[in-house]
């Protein structure tokens, strides 16, 4: 058992784990912070995609030790208080998800591709940048309008900060 | 229709909870006192039980107990069973072999459980399991239809000589035969329809909780069909009667057909929690997913159509290989008889029809219902026959189409459906336009000149949903109505509770079904609320698979909801001292016709409680219930037309274009019945060019990740392009006819006409990979 003190969504939080325990357990289980998911066993659907500084990481492929010292942010995180974040809700706008369930790693992949390309995105790109991000029912096809519309709310709310 | 009525693509009530991740799946839930289970399964495909030693396990850190197959047979709980009976030709019923929920002596997949370990934490859950010891003595496997066919196969059951569970016959066949001995033209294919694997995203789970004193059970399950669950589990399985068994299926994160049946890990998961004394909680992994959740399709076929000298069909001989793996799955007869010949005769006019379906027992993961469910098989059947008779008689495939199009409804097809409308036309000109159907003569040219290879490929698919007329089902063996019940619950304050059967679990109820309620009432969505899920709240209902649950579900709350109007009419007339046939119900208000005089609906129903001035004789309260039996199914249809790309030198195709042209009758919310459409066609899609389940010779499952399994990511699929023809179902007051299914059922075939259109040859299997397409150009 190891304790682990880390920064969860801007609150500094501290839980003792078994050296195995991977992030998404520490944050599912210790923290109860259920909106991570887990959607398979090989690190490929993006179910479990957190924020760690900053960077889009599959929280499956990380152990909690690892974690240490970082600031994590999730999907319950990204909102302000009850303002959604643009691309959350740029998904509900665009029908880009329907069981939910690999929605808040698609979200949170989304947030960083929109990041890492300045918000200077097409569709061609879009698709290839949510390669590793499964969804079964919605065909991306609202996924990937949902990003690109994301990608302009999100320069308009960068602008006006 | 209003903002928010009937035909508003109003956006969804229920994604606010999913995109802040405060969606409540079952794997989020902690009960008190709460146990792990994980179970040892099978690593051969075909084996006796020799022992099992559970004693180093047992002192494991955390261990609570190690449960095995005997140990369930010994407590007397049922095997699973498949809930829909069919006799074979000969008069004979259908085979089935015993499914106990943990093999107690025979292993017949890989992956069936034979124990199980219950722990304090799933990881001390997952070591113990390592310690207990299982020996094995393997038996020659049938690991596919050819290897369970052959003379001397290995036999998986005693109960199945031949591991042949049926041989069922729809049609006539002397008259088929007719047909074909005079036909001017035969087209002939053998078709295999790969087998697929659901894959929701969220894995199987479940939760079981014992009350002792109250000898009550609590399950919370991954499940389509709570209602169906809890009685298989009490009638069936023996685990506790209706009233002590409440099971809830709260968010459930996609189904695809794959969380209707009742699986061995719920009924263990139950069992155990009263053996251990404690809740026992089962999450499934993405490979035990792979292992244990039921695939989809898995046909092999050989089918002719006859024409005449004027290119009309005169017949269709279908024989068909399905495989149902080593169990019966709950609902896996129908799938590939009454769900799958049923519809051969497609949008077509065909007098004849022959069809004959062999159902095999394989040492493999059982095989059930997968989104279309046997009529994405028939589709596939009928199109690739309509596309390769096209090429051979040298005639445009669309226009073969159009002149064996059925243009007159009602219409009965010679295997048993009666088509009760539909505009077949309307869709395939609808998608040749979308898709510049004209110009792909010159754009084939251009590619040409490029050094490509351009193809187009046409699907005019029809399904029958809206499942399904009870007598009608209960006449074909069914164990099961499949009705639909609803109850509609007017609160004092006048807000509205839709208590529904139906299970949402992608669809969007929560927003749809309040639509319906705006639309007859004027009142704000807001207002209402929609419960299901839980057998302690909605009494009874067959939950949602089958595209049933606008055509069946909502039917059915409308039922209800006229009911609960003509009460509230009846109230606000003796209210407002008026003619109850004055009343007119607009914006939340009733309204006596004519005059300003109006009651708004909050005063309605609070004096529906408070009961000071009822009409004499008139009962307190505002909630009315209904159970909705539909007089047909419904018959959702339309064109599908893709055009694709190859190139010759690596065999991989790219999408230039998809059009869909659906007639779904009355949209509820267009917005959500094109996710539906989109998701449907990357299933379909996923067959035709990416996903296939490969085991090898011995039985074991090769593909039994995602690094293994493709799935279609984003970068695999192009954006669609959607329209919709419209004919209204007669068959419901709603007009709808489901939209959960098309995509799966119609697309796969137009990818494959299209990739074989551009290479020229029609020597290609789904799926369709670069490695395939490159082997049929180049031999």
């Amino acid at each position: 058992m190891s304790t682990v003190k880390l920064t969860v969504n801007g609150k500094a939080v501290s839980a003792d784990v078994e050296d195995r325990t991977l992030l998404v357990h520490l944050l599912r289980d210790h923290l109860n912070l259920t909106g991570t998911h887990v959607g398979c066993d090989t690190s490929q659907c993006g179910a479990c995609v957190v924020h760690i500084d900053g960077r889009a990481v599959k929280s499956c492929t990380v152990l909690a030790g690892q974690a240490a010292g970082s600031s994590v942010t999730t999907i319950e995180g990204i909102a302000k208080g009850d303002e959604l974040h643009p691309m959350q809700a740029a998904f509900r706008d665009n029908h880009g998800l329907q069981c939910g369930y690999c929605t808040p790693g698609m979200i949170m992949s989304a947030i960083d591709i929109v990041h890492r390309h300045s918000g200077q995105l097409d569709e061609e790109t879009v698709r290839q940048e949510l390669e590793g991000n499964i969804c079964r029912c919605t065909g991306y096809h609202n996924i990937v309008k949902a990003v690109l519309d994301a990608a302009g709310r999100m320069k308009v709310a960068q602008a006006a900060e | 229709m209003g903002v928010e009525g009937i035909g508003a693509s109003v956006v969804r009530k229920e994604d606010r909870r999913f995109i802040t991740g405060k969606g409540r799946y079952v794997d989020d839930i902690k009960l008190v006192g709460m146990t792990h289970a994980h179970f040892i399964r099978s690593p051969h495909a075909h084996a006796k039980i020799k022992s099992i030693d559970t004693s180093e396990a047992m002192k494991m850190p955390g261990v609570v107990g190690v449960l095995t197959g005997q140990q369930i047979v010994d407590d007397k709980i049922g095997n699973l069973i498949c809930g829909w009976a069919i006799t074979s030709k000969d008069g004979t019923g259908m085979k089935m072999g015993a499914w106990p929920a943990m093999a107690p002596e025979t292993v017949r997949f890989v992956g069936q459980a034979v124990a199980v370990v219950i722990a304090e934490t799933k990881n001390q859950a997952r070591d113990a399991a390592e310690a207990v010891v299982v020996n094995y003595e393997e038996l020659p496997a049938v690991p596919d239809i050819r290897a369970a066919i052959k003379p001397g196969a290995p036999q998986l059951h005693p109960e199945a000589p031949g591991n042949v569970i049926y041989d069922w016959v729809i049609g006539d066949e002397g008259a088929t035969d007719a047909a074909f001995k005079s036909a001017a033209n035969v087209v002939s294919l053998d078709i295999t329809n790969n087998r697929l694997v659901p894959n929701a995203m969220e894995p199987r789970a479940a939760i079981a909780e014992y009350n002792e004193p109250e000898e009550h059970f609590t399950l919370y399950t991954t499940s389509q069909n709570p209602h169906v669950a809890r009685l298989v589990l009490s009638a069936f399985y023996n685990i506790a009667q209706e009233h002590k068994l409440r099971v809830v299926a709260p968010d459930v994160g996609g189904g695809f057909g794959s969380k209707i049946f009742i699986y061995p890990e719920e009924m263990v998961a139950l069992w155990a929690s009263k053996k251990v004394g404690r809740p026992v909680k089962w999450t499934g992994d993405r490979t035990e997913a792979f292992l244990t959740d039921a695939h989809g399709r898995d046909h092999l076929t050989k089918a002719e159509m006859a024409f005449d000298k004027d290119n009309k069909v005169t017949g269709l001989r279908v024989k068909t290989y399905a495989n149902l793996g080593g169990y019966m799955s709950l609902f896996s007869s129908s799938v590939p008889t009454y769900l799958y010949a049923t519809l051969l005769s497609g949008q077509y006019n065909i007098p004849n029809i022959f069809a004959e379906v062999i159902s095999v027992y394989t040492n493999t993961v059982p095989v059930d219902a997968y989104r279309g469910a046997g009529r994405p098989e028939a589709s596939f059947v009928v199109e690739r026959l309509m596309e390769t008779a096209a090429r051979q008689l040298k005639v445009d495939p669309a226009e073969l189409r159009r002149k064996n199009f059925i243009t007159q409804f009602p219409h009965q097809t010679p295997v048993i459906m009666a088509y009760d409308i539909g505009d077949f036309g309307a869709s395939l000109d609808a998608a040749m336009k979308a898709i510049d159907y004209a110009g792909f003569a010159a754009r084939k040219a251009k590619a040409k000149s490029e050094g490509k290879l351009r193809g187009i490929g046409v699907s005019c698919y029809i399904e029958a949903c809206g499942i399904a007329p009870s007598k009608a089902v209960g006449s074909l063996g069914a164990g099961v109505g499949l009705w639909e019940s609803a109850e509609v619950r007017v609160n004092p304050v006048g807000t509205i509770e839709i208590l529904t059967g139906s299970h949402s679990h992608g669809q969007g109820h929560e927003t749809t079904f309040c639509q319906l309620i705006a639309d007859r009432l004027g009142v704000p969505i807001s207002q209402v609320s929609i419960v299901h899920g839980d057998t302690d709240k909605v009494q009874f209902g067959m939950g949602t698979y089958g595209s049933r649950s606008a055509a069946v579900g909502l039917t059915a709350i409308l039922k209800a909801m006229e009911k609960v109007e003509a009460k509230a009419k009846k109230i606000a007339a003796h209210q407002l001292e008026a003619s109850e046939n004055d009343i007119v119900i607009e914006n939340g208000e009733f309204k006596v016709a004519g005059t300003d005089k109006s009651l708004a609906l909050p005063m309605v129903a609070l004096a529906a409680y408070t009961a000071h001035n009822l009409p004499d004789g008139m009962e307190p309260g505002l909630k009315e219930g209904a159970f909705y039996d539909p007089t047909n199914f419904t018959f959702p249809a339309g064109a599908y037309i893709c055009e694709m790309e190859v190139d010759a030198a690596t065999g991989k195709s790219s999408f230039v274009n998809f059009v869909a042209a659906d007639d779904f009758g009355r949209l509820i919310n267009p917005m959500i019945v094109e996710g539906q459409v989109h998701g449907g066609l990357a299933q379909g899609i996923g067959q035709a060019l990416l996903e296939g389940v490969v085991y090898d010779a011995s039985g074991q499952l090769l593909t039994a990740s995602f690094m293994d399994y493709t799935m279609p990511r984003a970068d695999d699929l192009p954006s669609f392009k959607l329209s919709h023809t419209t004919t209204l179902c007669p068959g419901n007051p709603l007009g709808v006819k489901g939209c959960g299914e098309a995509g799966a059922i119609g697309a796969s075939a137009a990818v494959i006409n299209a990739i074989t259109d551009a290479i020229g040859n029609n020597k290609l299997e789904m799926p369709a990979t670069p490695d395939r397409v490159w082997h049929a150009i180049h031999g």
